[in-house]
């Protein structure tokens, strides 16, 4: 099963992240603010009685902010223990894709190649696969 | 011990169990490795146990089984029958005595020297077991005592924590509900009575996870005389407080940076025994371990009487291993020198020992205490030692803690960690600003100020002046005021790690949901104090501490020689410039001297009468407080000195605050804060604006009169022949319609503090600046 991906669009982008390392998919309303940390912690959301921690996807990628308006989409995943909420424009499909994530060649700015797993083909299409870990992580100038 | 002796016993019944069957199985197979190992594992820990535990006759039995069986391991003795019935034998009688060991009764003495000396290869245990039947009666014929206790994974009093945690929340939104829909007695009881057992639920599971920190200090003493052995060194160890309670895991947290304190004290700190003589110290070293709950804090002392950390080698040793300019190490206090051994990739020691000096080093430690919330400080004298505190959180996860918001952000804080609440301008606090940074004075001490908003980078909501001062004592020792715009409430609080990027930012302790499920940060007033630079009042050195530039505060202050010939002192920050004005320009109008100068008039203090010098000029300093000016005539000016904000005060307030030391002088301290209440104060009797008091009001005529007199008013009282001249009436918010007077404008003065209970544009009566700023808007509005 592991071949399963979540299908989400970021910033007019679809991109593919493998659905065993997502928790859930969550509705997002109020963010706290977390003054002082990173550009791409966007803030912290309740999903029940845990705490949230929501990563601005766009800084992480490093192509502008996240758009804050309304209720925002999170993809939950779990890493270290912690738990994150990924903001996604759109959660566009759950898909079987079974093919292993091909290598990238060159092209990618910095902030999605680092980002980046590969490539892996949907309806004739190619997706980009993130590595929410590295995302959590941050720009890559940071994580340096 | 007793307690100990319970676990022995507990864990040998639980591991003799499934050992029953493991025996039977090994008899049959007495090839079978895993068996035999698993029966070794048994007597060998039995062995060790009973070694510390001081029980003589399990020890030698056991002592003797695992030798066997340790033979039959290497291979040198083949498991024959003999063997195999010797070890029973020994393991039943292990059994034995431990049931008689919880029952409390005595086991019958001898036949233990039978069953070992069967195990000697060659005899025949069938001679020596039916003896020992014999001889003892089986004790499992009498009743078994109940177990006192059961093992638990501490995964399950995890879960079990997380559950309670989750629990409060569900009780703290159910609360909320409530609130929302109104009073209803039934349910608030049927609820109260549900908090209750919520709030004891969580105190006894907390309690589970509670640990006498013996267990971490009974590995000491070996261990410190191993080390010394090794090194040749002598220590005395002292260890007290091993009945403080902690947190299991936090116990496990701090067992390696202790560890790893107690060796660098032995390895670093102590001296050899003739080193010590030669320093007229006795030959044994002293290393003392204490642990004390403080609040919501453990402290763990580690102090040796060692040769102490050359502050002056340490600092050698980072500029050559290039952790700092040589520049900086020229201006570091020794408080920052200290600071050092924390630094990744130092050590004191000139040679790498086997026992520290391997790059694990402080660095380390402190990190580590760090990640559990704690902080490490050091304290040290060369010569006479060396004294290391670990303080760290009983528990990280449910803390009585202060909310509080910051224009739309709310945060909380440990409350322990607070000292008092103030109000930034209550009668006893005063805010002021020293060069770009605020410093309270609350009741005369000073209290550096941390303004959250800036700090963070939010906008506040409210004008400074109505803020709230929550004064914090940092675990690391710093004391000061965070600005805050108002305090909300007071609250339990489960409190959980934030993820590393939010911990990276080191102001935070954690993250928290409290009723209004807004997840909140927990502040950690250490690392605010750290991020804002406030520093820690070097309290830990003795009055004799041989270093004298240790942290002191300290305020630019200007000496000048007054027109009376003395010479007074003004803090530099309001002086704006010195200047020579023409005597001309100084002219007695309006009851005072005015200075006009670039245009203005200003109010001009410091003399009676102008002393022109001999080129008829008077010297002058222009001081500013941002709105407004005035001028201080002077002499000369005789030096800026760095001066300790503290001052002794003057017993009443007037153009001098209070004295200062300037080294061996006393100085006394022009008051600004006075000269620029008084500047629009000098007014002739009868040209001063009349302010009309209530005249039922006693309390106005005792307590307020002089207050607003000094602010420049005459005070009359409703009914008196001029009160239609009046130019601002004051009555108390609670007198529904005052008595008949002219249409001046009205001041209400609220006898509470809180502002919700009181008619809209109240003042209180004690809130002295709200008073002034409250009759200069009345004023205005004429």
């Amino acid at each position: 099963m592991d071949s399963l991906k979540l299908i989400a669009r970021i910033a007019d982008q679809e991109v593919a992240i493998a659905t065993s390392l997502i928790e859930s998919v969550v509705e997002v309303e109020a963010i706290t603010r977390v003054p002082l940390a990173a550009p791409h912690i966007a803030g912290l959301a309740a999903l029940r009685s845990r705490v949230l921690t929501i990563i601005d996807t766009y800084a992480a990628l490093e192509i502008g902010h996240s758009p804050r308006e309304g209720i925002l989409q999170a993809v939950v995943v779990t890493i270290d223990h912690h738990l994150y909420g990924l903001l996604v424009d759109e959660v566009v499909d759950v898909a079987a894709i079974a093919s292993e994530p091909d290598l990238l060649h060159a092209g990618l700015s910095r902030g999605w190649a680092h980002a980046a797993l590969g490539l892996v083909e949907h309806n004739g299409k190619a997706l980009l696969e993130l590595d929410p870990a590295r995302i959590v992580a941050g720009p890559a100038v940071l994580a340096a | 011990m007793d307690e100990l002796l319970g676990e022995f016993i507990a864990e040998t019944r639980e591991t003799l169990e499934p050992l029953a069957s493991e025996i039977v199985a090994w008899e049959l197979a007495p090839d079978d490795r895993a068996r035999l190992d698993s029966i070794f594992r048994f007597v060998h820990t039995v062995k060790g146990s009973c070694g510390f535990l001081d029980l003589p006759r399990l020890e030698r039995l056991s002592h003797a089984a695992e030798g066997a069986l340790a033979e039959v391991r290497e291979g040198s003795r083949r498991p024959d029958k003999a063997l195999v019935s010797g070890v029973l034998c020994i393991i039943d009688r292990i059994g034995e005595l431990v049931e008689a060991l919880a029952a409390g009764e005595p086991y019958p003495e001898g036949g233990d020297d039978a069953l070992i000396l069967a195990l000697e290869p060659g005899n025949d245990p069938d001679e020596a077991a039916p003896a020992s039947a014999h001889a003892q009666p089986q004790p499992q014929a009498g009743p078994r005592a109940p177990a006192r206790s059961i093992r638990l994974p501490v995964e399950l009093l995890d879960r079990m924590m997380a559950g309670v945690s989750d629990m409060v929340l569900a009780r703290n939104e159910l609360s909320r509900r409530l609130r929302d829909r109104g009073n209803d007695g039934s349910i608030d009881a049927a609820f109260e009575r549900l908090s209750t057992c919520v709030a004891e639920m969580r105190e006894s599971i907390t309690r589970t996870r509670m640990q006498r920190i013996d267990g971490l200090f009974s590995a000491l003493p070996r261990m410190v005389r191993d080390l010394s052995a090794d090194l040749a060194k002598q220590v005395l160890l002292a260890v007290d407080g091993g009945d403080v309670e902690l947190d299991r895991e936090m116990i496990e947290m701090i067992r390696d940076p202790l560890t790893h304190i107690v060796r660098n004290a032995i390895d670093h700190g102590i001296e050899l025994p003739a080193e010590r003589q030669a320093a007229g110290k006795p030959a044994s070293g002293t290393l003392r371990v204490l642990a004390r709950q403080s609040g919501n804090q453990i402290l763990i002392e580690v102090a040796d009487d060692g040769g102490g950390i050359d502050d002056e080698r340490l600092v050698q040793k980072a500029i050559g291993a290039g952790l700092i300019a040589r520049e900086r190490a020229a201006t570091m206090t020794r408080t920052e020198r200290l600071e050092l051994i924390f630094s990744a990739g130092l050590s004191t020691a000139t040679a790498v020992t086997a026992i520290s000096g391997r790059g694990v080093g402080m660095d380390v430690v402190r990190a580590n205490v760090e990640r559990i919330g704690g902080t490490v400080d050091i304290d040290t004298q060369p010569g006479r030692g060396c004294r290391l505190t670990l303080r760290v959180p009983m528990t990280l996860t449910i803390i009585p803690a202060l909310t509080f918001s910051v224009g739309a952000e709310l945060f909380a804080i440990p409350r322990g960690a607070i000292d008092e609440i103030v109000r930034a301008s209550g009668g006893s606090v005063v805010v002021e600003r020293v060069g770009n940074s605020p410093v309270a004075r609350i009741r005369g001490e000073r209290v550096p100020v941390v303004a959250l908003d800036a700090l963070l980078g939010i906008d506040s909501y409210i004008d400074p002046a109505r803020a709230i001062l929550v004064v914090v004592r940092a675990s690391s020792g710093e004391r000061y005021a965070l600005l805050v715009d108002s305090v909300q409430d007071h609250e339990e609080l489960v409190v959980k790690p934030a993820a590393p990027a939010i911990m990276a930012t080191g102001i935070y302790a954690g993250t928290t949901l409290p009723d209004n499920g807004r997840p909140m940060l927990l502040i950690n007033p250490a690392g605010v104090a750290h991020i804002a630079g406030v520093q820690a009042p070097d309290a830990s050195m003795s009055a004799k501490s041989d270093v004298p530039e240790a942290v002191i505060e300290t305020i630019p202050t200007l000496l000048f020689r007054a027109v009376d010939g003395a010479v007074r002192a003004i803090r530099l920050g309001l002086v704006e410039r010195i200047e020579d004005v023409p005597s001309t320009a100084v002219a007695n109008v309006g009851g005072r001297l005015r200075l006009s100068h670039d245009g203005r008039i200003v109010p001009l203090f410091g003399c009676e009468a102008v002393v022109p010098d001999k080129y008829d000029c008077v010297r002058v300093l222009l001081l500013g407080d941002g709105s407004s000016e005035i001028a201080y005539a002077i002499r000369e000016v005789v030096d800026i000195h760095a001066l300790s904000p503290d001052c002794l005060p003057a017993s009443t307030p007037g153009p001098i605050a209070g004295v200062l030391l300037v080294g061996e002088m006393q100085v006394e301290l022009i008051d600004c804060f006075w000269l620029f209440a008084q500047a629009g104060a000098g007014l002739g009797a009868a040209e001063r604006p009349l302010c009309l008091f209530d005249r039922d009001d006693p309390w106005m005529r005792d307590v307020l009169r002089p207050i607003v007199e000094q602010a420049g008013y005459r005070v009359a009282y409703s009914g008196d022949p001029d009160d239609q001249a009046a130019a601002v009436m004051i009555l108390s918010a609670e007198r529904e319609s005052g008595p008949p007077v002219s249409h001046a404008p009205v001041i209400r003065l609220r006898a509470t503090a809180d502002e919700d209970h009181a008619a809209s544009g109240s003042v209180y009566r004690y809130d002295r600046s709200g008073l002034i700023a409250a009759l200069v808007a009345a004023q205005g509005g004429r």
